[in-house]
């Protein structure tokens, strides 16, 4: 644990790249290997399975302190994280240890499932043989959200240099879902069997969204444009060993879309298509709060499977004939994407996303200004030369966004941030006009600068009018702009419905209350986008 | 019958009606008694001010001329009805607690003061009281502080890690007590120590008045700033990040504060380093101070003040709040990081 804590404090104390590769691959090089594989695990999302609940912590880390609850509970917020409020109020340990980040690890999954005495024994004795910075960690480890300012192409880059393998392996690598209690280092780094790989995805090419004007991308005809689909992107892989559909996230889907398993029978074995996965209408894409009603639901009734049809819009082909296909070029890779799809049956639901014809970038923006229309987000820019990328790559792919919907409202109560904003009111209720009240609609809590959060919060102390444990009700005087990406009916808000995305666009104090926006400017939004009109609520 | 209390709360600040003064007011009042230098403590604009003579030199040098006596710690006066006497109170040099004493009831007013010793202030001393008012800046018991030596080796470390690397290092610190507090604890072997103006003058008044204080270079608008690599800057905090702070050339930044001790405060003013130094009392320097002046009443003021006052009412005391001027309720780290 003491090599991981300095690995810790050498990441944290730095923000620049090159220093964290640097203690990165010092760590690859010299750490036990179960400890680099949980290292791994952990940069890449993977924690144990918990152990033991938040209630549980802080009851036992007050009483290992000695102190009240409330006091712990008073402390937490200010703090604003609960790994490092437990770190700072635990009296010093009185033993030294010196067991390994695995074997902590190790202690902690076998920790779940104990009855409650066992576990919170275990827990004081490990606080007590554990140094401040330490500690910190095992709590971490313990609540997850482990963040380390390392994203995981950082990491892929380290364990390259450390291993002498190259990144865009490794990173294929390490998709999946495999897992630190099942596999080894070796085995999840090093030449891996192909039946482990079957089912395995490749990284997804992403995009950057593009911030200059169309124009400086040069000849049209180098581009590929098509509509950003607003669904789930996947990743299709049709092997002899297996059919999976895998999410972004690295979350295999399969089973939640039965309605794709016939493409199994029909595509040809090694194929990997790029893909959203959307809810169907006749020939176009529903609203994405359709598609919503499947996400999460592991059986899908019958009813929504009529009701929100999966359908797949396919993007790219990166596997062809059992061939890696990503380092051709993307004009290559669409026409035989075009092919294997043109050669299926009709009636599948699988087919190619098209690709919008354009001479010119203002006849194409033009065409972006119907994205809406088409249950869009916007345009998807692509070089016709480029190849499909690991992750994040800036100059061949760029997403060309619709500007947000925006609506004026008054902040209607404040709560305090975490982490890196404890002490700042961030997290913001807002109102708007039905009739002569005022209606609480959404929360945001993203947007604003530093400096102007910092002067809200000082407003909200100042103007609090009622205090419900971290929520405070403020006085509605404080006007801001926010922005979102669609709205859809909800029964469950009081309001009638949900936007989608929201955040701050700008604190507009030049704006009274009274001028603020309607319920029923967003209900006719509402309508106009396709969605249902909302109810009222009865009860 | 009841008397009035020695000492009253009122929109200027604490107030003794029996001796008509004030302590350290926030509006203009005739006369003031001063615990120590800060801004928020010695304001400018009262008729008269009593301040420790060591506090004396840095008060003048900040609020010019004014009509300021001195008074020796543990000197007793009297005035009006009542016995006043200033009492070390370990915060910065000169710093003090103030005791008031009228027909053998004694109020003690803490002004900013810490427990543990800097190697700098006067050491705190516990003046027993019936009544204290305290401060509470960090009444929180996630606050604990690292010992002096631990710090000191912690900013050698640091600064010689850079100097080893050509960076020149810039620290954050408040020019009055800090500032000096690491001058006088890091070690001059590692290289020369540079300062800000703010921090210059206040460093000259009080090496002028006697104090130990190491060498130091003032960066000047023509001082050759990348000629010095390894250097250490010492800077007000709001210099950190601003063209001055940035003419130094390869440089690592930090800030010692108590606020430190969150990760999430270091991270919100991007530092990549921060040392946890206050010049306050922590949770059990508070419990502490509090517990040796056998005061049964105590009032706290300046921080968690709503929470601190239900703690110290669990451990049986009869606690109170009085509110300051900037705050109606506790202050969740002040913008500027005010101590």
């Amino acid at each position: 644990m003491k090599r991981f804590a300095s690995l810790f404090e050498a990441l944290d104390r730095t923000t620049k790249t090159t220093a964290k590769v640097a203690a990165l691959t010092e760590y690859f090089t010299t750490a036990p290997e179960e400890d680099r594989l949980w290292t791994i695990a952990l940069l890449s999302g993977r924690r144990p399975k918990r152990a033991v609940n938040s209630t549980e912590l802080r009851e036992w880390a007050s009483e290992a302190a000695g102190l009240p609850l409330w006091l712990f509970e008073e402390a937490y917020p200010v703090v604003g994280d609960l790994s490092e409020t437990i770190t700072l109020i635990l009296p010093p340990p009185q033993h030294e240890s010196d067991r390994s980040l695995a074997t902590w690890i190790g202690t902690l999954i076998a920790l779940t499932g104990q009855p409650a005495e066992a576990r919170k024994s275990a827990i004081f004795a490990a606080w007590d043989q554990l140094t401040t910075e330490e500690r910190f960690l095992f709590n971490k480890l313990i609540t997850g959200g482990f963040r380390m300012g390392v994203s995981q192409g950082l990491m892929t880059r380290a364990l390259a240099r450390a291993t002498g393998i190259e990144e865009t392996t490794l990173a294929h690598r390490l998709m999946g879902d495999w897992k630190p209690s099942s596999t080894t280092y070796a085995a999840l780094i090093g030449e891996n069997d192909p039946e482990a790989d079957a089912s395995k995805p490749y990284p997804f090419a992403l995009a950057s969204p593009l911030e200059a004007e169309a124009e400086t991308l040069g000849a049209p005809a180098d581009w590929l444009a098509e509509w950003k689909w607003d669904g789930i992107r996947g990743q299709l892989i049709n092997r002899p060993s297996a059919f999976a559909l895998w999410s972004r996230g690295e979350e295999l889907i399969t089973d939640r879309f039965p309605e794709l398993a016939p493409l199994a029978d029909f595509l040809p074995q090694g194929t990997v298509i790029d893909a959203e996965v959307l809810a169907w209408g006749q020939d176009t894409p529903l609203p994405f709060a359709a598609l919503q009603k499947r996400i999460g639901r592991l059986v899908v009734p019958k009813k929504l499977l009529t009701e929100a049809p999966a359908h797949l819009l396919a993007y790219d082909l990166l596997e062809d004939a059992g061939e890696d296909l990503r380092s051709a070029p993307l004009a290559h890779r669409r026409a035989r994407l075009e092919a294997i799809i043109g050669a299926l049956p009709p009636g599948l639901p699988l087919s190619a996303s098209p690709a919008l014809s354009f001479d010119s970038w203002e006849a194409l923006a033009e065409q972006r200004l119907t994205a809406r229309e088409r249950n869009s987000e916007g345009l998807m820019l692509k070089r016709l030369s480029s190849s499909y990328h690991v992750g994040r790559k800036r100059g061949d792919w760029w997403k060309w966004k619709l500007d947000p919907y925006t609506v004026d409202a008054v902040m209607l109560y404040a709560q305090s941030g975490s982490g890196r904003r404890a002490t700042l009111f961030t997290d913001f209720t807002f109102g708007i006009w039905d009739g002569d009240q005022l209606v609480p609609f959404t929360k945001a809590y993203s947007g604003l600068t530093d400096a102007e959060f910092r002067k809200i919060t000082d407003w909200v102390k100042k103007h609090t009018l009622e205090r419900f444990g971290p929520v405070r009700r403020v006085p509605p005087e404080l006007v801001f702009e926010l922005a979102f990406e669609g709205i859809q009916a909800s029964p469950r808000h009081k309001s009638g419905i949900a936007l989608r995305f929201p955040r701050m666009l700008r604190w507009r104090q030049d704006k009274p209350v009274a001028e603020i926006d309607t319920i029923d400017n967003l209900r006719a939004l509402l309508a106009a986008s396709g969605g249902q009109p909302p109810h009222p609520r009865d009860i | 019958m009841s008397r009035s209390p020695v000492l009253t709360f009122t929109d200027r600040g604490i107030y003794c009606p029996s001796g008509d003064f004030h302590i350290d007011p926030w509006r203009p009042v005739d006369r003031a008694l001063i615990t120590h230098g800060h801004s928020d403590h010695a304001r400018w604009g009262h008729r008269r001010y009593l301040s420790t003579e060591a506090a004396a030199p840095v008060i003048r040098h900040r609020l010019g001329e004014i009509d300021l006596r001195t008074i020796a710690y543990g000197e007793r006066r009297t005035i009006g009805g009542v016995t006043v006497s200033f009492h070390p109170a370990g915060h910065v040099p000169g710093s003090a607690q103030i005791r008031v004493e009228e027909a053998g009831e004694v109020w003690v007013v803490s002004g900013d003061y810490k427990v543990a010793e800097d190697g700098l202030s006067e050491p705190f001393e516990p003046v027993a009281c019936h009544a204290f008012i305290s401060e509470c800046t960090f009444g929180l018991p996630v606050f604990r502080w690292t010992p002096q030596a631990q710090i000191a080796a912690d900013l050698n470390h640091w600064w010689a890690a850079n100097a080893a690397e050509g960076r020149t290092s810039v620290i954050g610190a408040y020019s009055l007590g800090k500032a000096q507090r690491i001058m006088a604890a890091v070690d001059p072997s590692i290289g020369p120590i540079l300062t800000h103006g703010a921090v210059e003058a206040t460093t000259v008044v009080m090496r002028n008045q006697g104090i130990a204080l190491p060498p130091t270079t003032h960066v000047t608008p023509s001082f050759d700033a990348k000629g010095h690599p390894g250097a250490l800057v010492i800077a007000p905090p709001s210099a950190l990040g601003t063209p001055w702070a940035n003419r130094f050339g390869p440089a690592a930044e930090a800030f010692a504060s108590g606020w430190m001790a969150l990760r999430g405060v270091r991270r919100r003013r991007g530092l990549a380093r921060g040392f946890v130094m206050s010049d306050h009392a922590d949770w059990d320097g508070l419990n502490e101070a509090i517990r040796a002046t056998g005061a049964e009443r105590v009032f706290v003021t300046h921080g968690y003040t709503s929470v601190f006052r239900r703690w110290l009412e669990s451990q049986g005391y009869d606690a109170g709040i009085v509110e300051t001027e900037y705050e109606g309720e506790e202050a969740a780290e002040p913008e500027p990081l005010v101590e």
